[in-house]
């Protein structure tokens, strides 16, 4: 398992899916580098969640190779196994559980034995306290850590789903439309926590909204009809013909 | 195990004395007070509450799966009969030449069929702790396979409830049957003994009411020491956002497949401890009504509060009881019927579960009005 074939995180290449005769992938390469933020853009239908499945062993796909760290086969395994490889997704729709408190979520996505037998003799202790007032930190969540999941903002439910990523400490961080639903301030705040973030963790974003991958200010990546159309920085990408007249909608 | 007093709060130790209470008083009033005496309970009472106290484990076993880890279990009277039968076997062999034929193996159902000799599966139920580990074991066995491949497929929500019915019903039609060896119609029943002594001896029946009691504080500690442990985190995470759960890295189907087998368990032990209260035990029991009216009392009680589960079992049975005895007996499809719409239209926390909603409501009123009370603050504000 150690031969190596690739420098990169994830490498995707020649992956194709297709639903019912739709091809939501079509025969989609990409490769993200290791501590790389990229921001993945494109019209609605481009196949953008598809790959994020694709990656977290949602969807298995039809043809085509899924490397993580250049060694494991993504597509041989299920979602389990690949949050176990150190692979976190926060999905478009914010989904917290409800009805645990702020803090209990990210207890639940903290790096631990996550086996039955374990969690169901595990003592509770200070260390683990200490990790989540972190995160809870990062996330400015702190003050309504006591308060059920269910009762928060939009906005907080976001910021809590990124927490709970933070706590799973993954490798790669998939990161559907972050800034879904924000106000123009929460938006901002989101793209600081994203790079803070990207320090120490190699994100890919998925997102729909320009001003908030300009914020960014890393390399995109433009799919169209499941495959890449176009990659570079944000001037680039917004300059190219083949982009504009799929995207802009011109 | 876990810390006592994570397991305990006031609540919980409170409902536990009450049962302790219960498992010592009604016993004592039925057997030191002469019938005569105001204080008597008459024996056919502690028959009665005996068999709410099974039907309230069942609920348990029920709101451990469905209020905790969002299982809608529609079979759960499916291991509740196996229990059943596999204590009501032990009892048929305890008959032995006290039956109508005076066989001293076969049981009369079976020389009435004219079978030469005892089917391999009855081997061994004479011996009581065999039986009692059959009752555990068969709903155990048969959760855990329906539930591995339930759970490997994937199959959640209704579609589960569905195929929970089916396993229930497939089981009745096959116990229906005489060459299935289980007494077909009539099932099993002319009971004698139970370790020796009478079954529908005074003594031995508030015997059984103290052990019914016992298994049901057994199952309620169990059960809270589940859901207040990280474990039981993972179930309700489950049952909030599955998909989530398993992106998180938890391995659902495992978690699933745990409980679901417990629950079974318990609910097998629970009938063991009905049948010999009642006598009887036949294929009526897998009716997949029984199994529906079973969670009906649990969304009475309360979902996911495991005192509810209990508290609904008693109150909806004690309804059953009084309406189906008397002018208004024709009537108590519709009252279960009206209750469910009721209960899910008007109280769809359950009685426990509004209860509860009724206290925190209170409590944070409680703590608004300390905060907003017109107190001097005796610094400016920043």
């Amino acid at each position: 398992m150690d031969i190596r074939t690739t420098s990169s995180l994830l490498y995707l290449d020649g992956v194709t899916v297709s639903f019912d005769g739709f091809r939501a992938l079509n025969r989609l390469s990409l490769a993200v580098e290791p501590g790389e933020m990229r921001a993945i853009i494109g019209p609605n239908g481009a196949g953008k969640t598809t790959m994020m499945d694709v990656v977290t062993g949602k969807t298995r796909p039809d043809d085509g190779d899924v490397l993580f760290d250049g060694s494991h086969d993504l597509t041989r395994l299920d979602e389990t196994e690949i949050a176990e490889l150190g692979i976190g997704r926060k999905f478009q729709k914010p989904t917290v559980f409800d009805s645990h408190t702020v803090e209990d979520n990210i207890l639940l996505a903290l790096k631990s034995d996550r086996r039955a037998r374990a969690t169901l003799f595990r003592r509770e202790n200070g260390e683990a306290r200490e990790r989540i007032d972190r995160i809870l930190d990062i996330v400015r969540l702190g003050p309504v850590r006591a308060r059920l999941a269910g009762g928060l903002s939009h906005g907080q439910k976001q910021w809590l789903e990124i927490g709970m990523l933070l706590a799973q400490d993954p490798k790669l961080l998939l990161v559907d439309e972050p800034a879904a639903g924000m106000t123009d301030a929460e938006t901002r705040q989101t793209a600081e926590l994203l790079k803070q973030i990207n320090r120490n963790h190699t994100i890919i974003v998925v997102e729909h909204d320009m001003a908030f991958v300009r914020d960014l200010g890393v390399k995109v990546t433009v799919l169209h009809e499941g495959a890449v159309i176009a990659e570079g920085s944000i001037d680039q990408v917004s300059n190219n013909e083949r982009v504009i007249e799929v995207y802009l909608g011109r | 195990m876990m810390p006592l007093t994570r397991t305990l709060d006031r609540g919980s130790t409170l409902f536990l004395c009450g049962l302790a209470v219960l498992a010592i008083v009604v016993p004592t009033l039925n057997l030191l007070f002469p019938p005569s005496s105001p204080l008597h309970v008459p024996t056919y009472l502690v028959s009665l509450f005996g068999k709410y106290v099974c039907y309230a484990l069942l609920a348990l076993a029920i709101d451990l799966i469905w209020g905790y880890c969002g299982i809608l279990s529609l079979g759960h009277g499916a291991f509740f009969a196996l229990g059943g039968y596999a204590m009501g076997m032990y009892l048929m062999r305890q008959i032995g030449t006290r039956g109508v034929y005076a066989h001293p193996v076969l049981p009369d159902f079976m020389v009435f069929l004219n079978w030469p000799e005892l089917p391999v599966y009855w081997y061994g139920f004479q011996h009581f702790p065999y039986a009692a580990l059959m009752v555990v074991l068969v709903p155990g066995a048969l959760a855990f396979v329906f539930g591995w491949f339930a759970f490997r497929s994937r199959v959640t929500g209704v579609y589960l409830s569905i195929i929970t019915q089916a396993l229930t019903y497939a089981l009745m039609l096959g116990f229906f049957r005489n060459n299935f060896g289980f007494g077909g119609n009539n099932g099993l029943t002319d009971f004698k003994d139970i370790l020796g002594f009478n079954v529908r001896a005074q003594g031995t029946r508030a015997v059984l009411f103290a052990v019914s009691v016992a298994a049901l504080m057994l199952g309620f500690l169990v059960c809270r020491a589940i859901v207040t442990s990280r474990f039981g985190k993972v179930l309700i995470a489950i049952r909030d956002a599955e998909a989530r759960t398993r992106f998180l890295g938890y391995r659902v189907e495992s978690y699933k497949l745990f409980v679901f087998t417990l629950s079974a368990c318990m609910a097998g032990i629970a009938g063991a401890l009905y049948v010999p209260q009642v006598g009887i035990i036949n294929p009526s029991e897998f009716s997949p009504a029984n199994s529906i009216e079973a969670a009906i009392w649990v969304a009475v009680g309360g979902r996911g509060t495991l005192t509810g589960a209990i508290i609904g079992a008693v109150v909806v049975n004690y309804a059953k009881t009084t309406f189906t005895t008397g002018a208004l007996a024709p009537y108590w499809l519709f009252v279960l019927g009206g209750l469910f719409i009721a209960v899910t239209l008007l109280l769809p926390r359950g009685i426990v579960g509004t209860f509860r909603h009724w206290l925190t409501e209170r409590r944070r009123d409680g703590v608004a009005k300390v905060v907003v009370s017109p107190v001097p603050d005796p610094r400016p504000a920043e």
